[in-house]
């Protein structure tokens, strides 16, 4: 394991449970905690479990909905599939999420000339 | 926004699913790890392995749980559900204390709700009519004893009517009807029955509807017009069984046939709004020809005009009122009008008394809360290990406050359940004591509001006597705690300190509640002593009928038969005096003019030349037991033919004779020269509270046609007599209707029942302050022996005696008595004064209030202290020692 993983920001691991949704189509709780692992690099630090209180939340707003089903591998599993609004929640975030990476970048880079000077 | 809504539907949705999707949880984690150990093991690791590495991964299933749950449910009412099921079990595992605690706080709100509820009905909320802002109450003159300077002739009143503009509209009712004077057939037996006259515009000015039939019709109003009565709601009820067919039937009532218009509805009460203590049950309308020369009979209500003040009506009044006086000289000028609010007339005069009362139950309040407070702390000592328990389990303070909280929250609750229980029981009580002249005290019940004013107290109480016996316990270093497991320590003491001031707190508020209930108590044992000028003790009234079938055209025939009436009544075995009278002290009254001839009054003493007037027939000042100074009683001899004379007592002989012998003299009497035959002693004639104004008394037979009112004196029980009087008077008149004795005692009682009222209460709530206060006392010495019996069997051990010991103990409560005795007095000099406007004859700083509540509250502390005092000196110094 790498010594130094991230903490997730609030609200973070949410936005990556509906963008990993809307690229995979519907997935187990399973599943969607170890294609964010590896989306990642193994570089977040998420305990596979917290993904359980981030999908009941946003099921409970309405943005992802659940079926019981069974996986490839012939095992019962829930899995969970986002909705339209869930999809127009997403797009929001997405964007709010760029600009605020984008900000953030040229603020880190402007201390980074000013320490070359 | 609809996220968040949704969200939290969902949330509330799933805090009552909770097995359900725990179960779900359950089955999606299981699948989890399933997953995750099939992939763990296509790696190439065992079974054991893989099965580690995916808990290791999924970091902790429980944690896993309780988020989620977090996140779809309601965590705060989680924890609240949780205190709450804690503090059940802890409740009951502690039972006495649950029960002393919710017993204290019932009493403590109860009381509250009751004295809450009288206060709400009579003071706070309007009259129970349409727009009750707007009417006023208008009265002749200041002197309202006088019930003739309150009220109006016919003339007088129809004239403001039309000349005024600042009224809506002027209505009135015809005051000196009194209790059972008029009479109903029912099945063939007459039955007396109390009846009020009023305008025929007196319900549409109060704006009452009534709930069958209608109101008067203008006819019906006019002299000739059709007989018409309105039947109030209760009587309605009891005496034709709630049948709505009776509207439009005609009964009989004093011999005449009049046809019930209708019934008004239950929230209308004329008696308790305007005459309380008495019980109106049906209405007539005032034919105001047939009393235009009754004189002053009207009392007055008005509406006001919207946007028209009271003052700017007064204003006008003031204006208005010479100009009628000059156009009425018959009357002799002088009526006036000073308008005040109807609620101010109905209620003003009790409103220092109320805010007395209210602020007396408020400090019963206070004081439980200290009681519990103690309570709690004990209790807290004992459980401090629990808490260091929990905290080193990992509760944080606030939850720890939490708790607390919710358990003298739970604890308030269930005292405000049983409070309300009693103040229910309590005020059904209060408002079916019909012998209460209080305004409005029938109508009083646990209304919305009163639930809500329970519910405010029930949860300051729980936060004001559970906060810091919280904040002391939470905030009890962990250390400390658990070490104090052993001995006593320096957090042990200053926890009795914080004790100690706890119960000086209850000492000194029950001090100034025992101080303020013991003025008022003297004020009124002060009362009770009042030299009434009559005796009430041994004498009865009862309404007699002799008019209707002795001529009423001929006064000369009735008197025969009356005085033939009272031979015989007086002939009765038992009966020492009897005699009648048109109206009784302390009852209905009426005034006429009354001067010495030839004397000269000043501007000032014309005010008060008016006495009030009874008209009697000999004896009737023996059987009330009034008292002859000089001259003669009114004797049989005194006829229509011979001079007019009277009998005055002695303000009224002070003020017109100065100095001087009033016997023999001559006196403008309503018009007609009298002579003064007799003084007799003042007699309290409109409140036992009052300096009594000129009286006199008048024979039947000069006169007459009036009073029905006979008084016996007898030293037998007065029902014992009642049969024989009733079968006299039914030998007489076989009409005549079976009324019971009213003791003239019951007369005196309703005129001081608001005061007893008071005092009763006011009594009460100190006692249960005295109560608390020596319970408290007790908790915390008792408790201090038991925490240093220790100490206590050392020094035993050390040579000290059973009695020093006994005596240290003792020492230390009356010590806080002492402190607590000290701050209440003081505190009581500054409530005192502000009540000094209720007591009677009894100075603020009463020195025997003072001390002798100082002397109790010593002996009730001396004896809460003694009993642990005495189990302190019995200490075995072995057993002590070995202990712990």
């Amino acid at each position: 394991m790498v010594d130094s993983k991230l903490d997730l920001l609030q609200g973070t691991l949410d936005l990556m449970v509906l963008q990993t949704l809307a690229a995979m189509g519907a997935q187990h709780g399973y599943g969607i905690a170890r294609r964010i692992e590896q989306v990642s690099g193994d570089a977040v630090l998420l305990n596979q479990g917290t993904i359980y209180a981030s999908l009941v939340r946003l099921q409970q707003r309405g943005w992802i909905s659940a079926e019981w089903g069974v996986s490839d591998n012939n095992r019962k599993a829930k899995f969970y599939s986002i909705t339209r609004t869930g999809r127009r929640q997403m797009a929001n975030d997405a964007a709010h999420w760029q600009r605020l990476a984008n900000v953030m970048g040229r603020m880190l880079a402007m201390q980074e000339d000013g320490g070359a000077q | 926004m609809m996220a968040s809504m949704r969200e939290l539907l969902n949330r509330m949705r799933s805090f009552f699913r909770k097995k359900e999707l725990d179960q779900d949880l359950d089955a999606e984690l299981g699948s989890h790890l399933e997953h995750a150990i099939d992939e763990n093991i296509q790696r190439g690791m065992t079974a054991e392995e893989a099965r580690r590495q995916a808990l290791i991964r999924i970091g902790g299933v429980t944690q896993a749980k309780e988020q989620q749950r977090e996140a779809r449910g309601l965590p705060a009412l989680d924890i609240l559900m949780q205190d709450l099921r804690y503090t059940l079990r802890t409740l009951r595992r502690d039972r006495s204390f649950a029960l002393i605690a919710i017993l204290i706080l019932a009493l403590g709100i109860g009381a509250n709700i009751v004295v809450f509820s009288v206060v709400n009905t009579i003071l706070l909320r309007p009259l129970p009519f349409h727009d009750p802002q707007q009417l006023v109450w208008i009265t002749g003159g200041n002197d309202a004893k006088n019930l003739s300077n309150v009220t109006y002739p016919v003339a007088i009143y129809e004239d403001y009517v039309r000349q005024n503009q600042s009224l809506q509209s002027l209505t009135s009712y015809f005051a000196f009807s009194a209790a059972n004077e008029d009479r109903l057939m029912d099945h063939g037996v007459e039955k007396p029955i109390t009846a009020f006259m009023v305008a025929g515009n007196f319900f549409q000015t109060l704006g009452v509807q009534p709930t069958l039939g209608r109101l008067f019709t203008p006819n019906e109003c006019q002299k000739g017009g059709r007989p018409a009565v309105l039947l109030t709601y209760p009587f309605w009820r009891r005496q034709f069984n709630a049948d709505p067919s009776i509207v439009g039937k005609v009964v009989t009532m004093d011999n005449q046939p009049v046809t019930v218009v209708g019934v008004l509805p239950s929230s209308f009460n004329f008696g308790s709004i305007f005459l309380p203590g008495m019980n109106v049950q049906v209405l007539f309308p005032i034919i105001m020809d047939d009393i235009r020369n009754e004189g002053d009979a009207l009392a007055l209500i008005g509406r006001l005009k919207p946007g028209v003040t009271v003052a700017g009506a007064q204003a006008e009044a003031n204006a208005l009122f010479p100009r009628i006086n000059a156009a009425h000289p018959e009357f002799g000028g002088g009526f006036q009008a000073i308008i005040t609010g109807l609620k101010d007339h109905v209620s003003g005069n009790l409103r220092r008394s109320l805010i007395v009362l209210w602020s007396a139950v408020g400090l019963i309040l206070l004081i439980v809360c200290v009681n519990l407070s103690n309570l709690m702390l004990a209790r807290a000592a004992a459980r401090s290990q629990e808490f260091a328990l929990r905290s080193a389990l990992g509760s944080g303070r606030l939850r720890l406050i939490r708790q607390l909280l919710t358990e003298s929250l739970v604890l308030s609750i269930a005292g405000a359940f049983l409070g309300l229980l009693l103040a229910c029981a309590g005020i059904y009580a209060l408002a079916h004591s019909s012998s209460i002249a209080i305004p409005m005290l029938n109508s009083v019940t646990v209304n919305g509001t009163a639930v809500g004013w329970t519910v405010l107290i029930t949860v300051a109480t729980a936060v004001f006597f559970g906060l810091a016996p919280a904040l002391k316990m939470s905030g009890k270093n962990l250390q400390e705690s658990l070490k104090e497991m052993g001995r006593g320590s320096s957090t042990g003491k200053m926890h009795e300190r914080l004790r100690g001031t706890l119960v000086i707190l209850e000492v000194a508020l029950s001090c100034v509640l025992l101080i303020g209930a013991g003025l008022l108590l003297r004020s009124f044992l002060r009362i009770m002593d009042v030299d009434l000028g009559f005796q009430p003790s041994h004498a009865a009234t009862m309404q007699i009928d002799y008019q209707e079938q002795n001529d009423y055209k001929n006064p000369d025939r009735r008197y025969a038969a009356l005085q033939e009436i009272l031979r015989r009544v007086q002939a009765i075995p038992g009966i020492e005096a009897a005699g009648v009278t048109d109206n009784l002290p302390l009852e209905r009254n009426r005034g006429w003019g009354f001067s010495a001839v030839g004397r000269a009054y000043t501007k000032e003493e014309e005010k008060n030349t008016d006495a009030l007037v009874y008209i009697v027939t000999p004896g009737y000042l023996g059987a009330m037991g009034m008292h002859l100074i000089e001259g003669r009683d009114i004797s049989w001899q005194d006829s229509s033919k011979s001079e007019p004379v009277a009998v005055i007592n002695e303000t009224a002989a002070r003020f017109n004779w100065p100095g001087q012998d009033p016997i023999g003299r001559m006196a403008m009497v309503g018009g007609r020269k009298s002579r003064i035959i007799g003084v007799i002693s003042d007699v309290r004639e409109s409140s036992v509270e009052e300096r009594s104004s000129s009286q006199m008394y008048l024979p039947w037979s000069q006169n007459g046609p009036e009073g029905n009112n006979l008084v016996v004196r007898t030293k037998l029980a007065p029902d014992v007599l009642e049969s024989s009087v009733m079968s006299t008077l039914r030998s007489m008149n076989p009409a005549q209707p079976a009324t019971e004795f009213r003791p003239i005692q019951q007369i005196v009682d309703r005129a001081v029942s608001p005061r007893r009222f008071f005092v009763l209460l006011v009594g009460a709530f100190a006692a249960l302050g005295l109560i608390l206060a020596s319970l408290g006392i007790y908790g915390v010495i008792s408790y201090s022996v038991t925490q240093r019996t220790q100490e206590i069997g050392i020094r035993m051990a050390l040579g000290a005696t059973m009695g020093r010991v006994q005596r240290d103990v003792l020492w230390r409560t009356l010590r806080l008595a002492l402190l607590g005795i000290a701050l209440g007095a003081a505190l009581s000099f500054v409530v005192a004064r502000l009540i000094a406007a209720l007591l009677f004859a009894t100075q603020p700083t009463d020195h025997a209030t003072f001390a002798g509540v100082a002397l109790l509250l010593i002996a009730v502390a001396f004896f809460a202290g003694y009993i642990p005092a005495r189990r302190a000196s019995r200490i075995d110094p072995m057993i002590a020692l070995r202990n712990d």
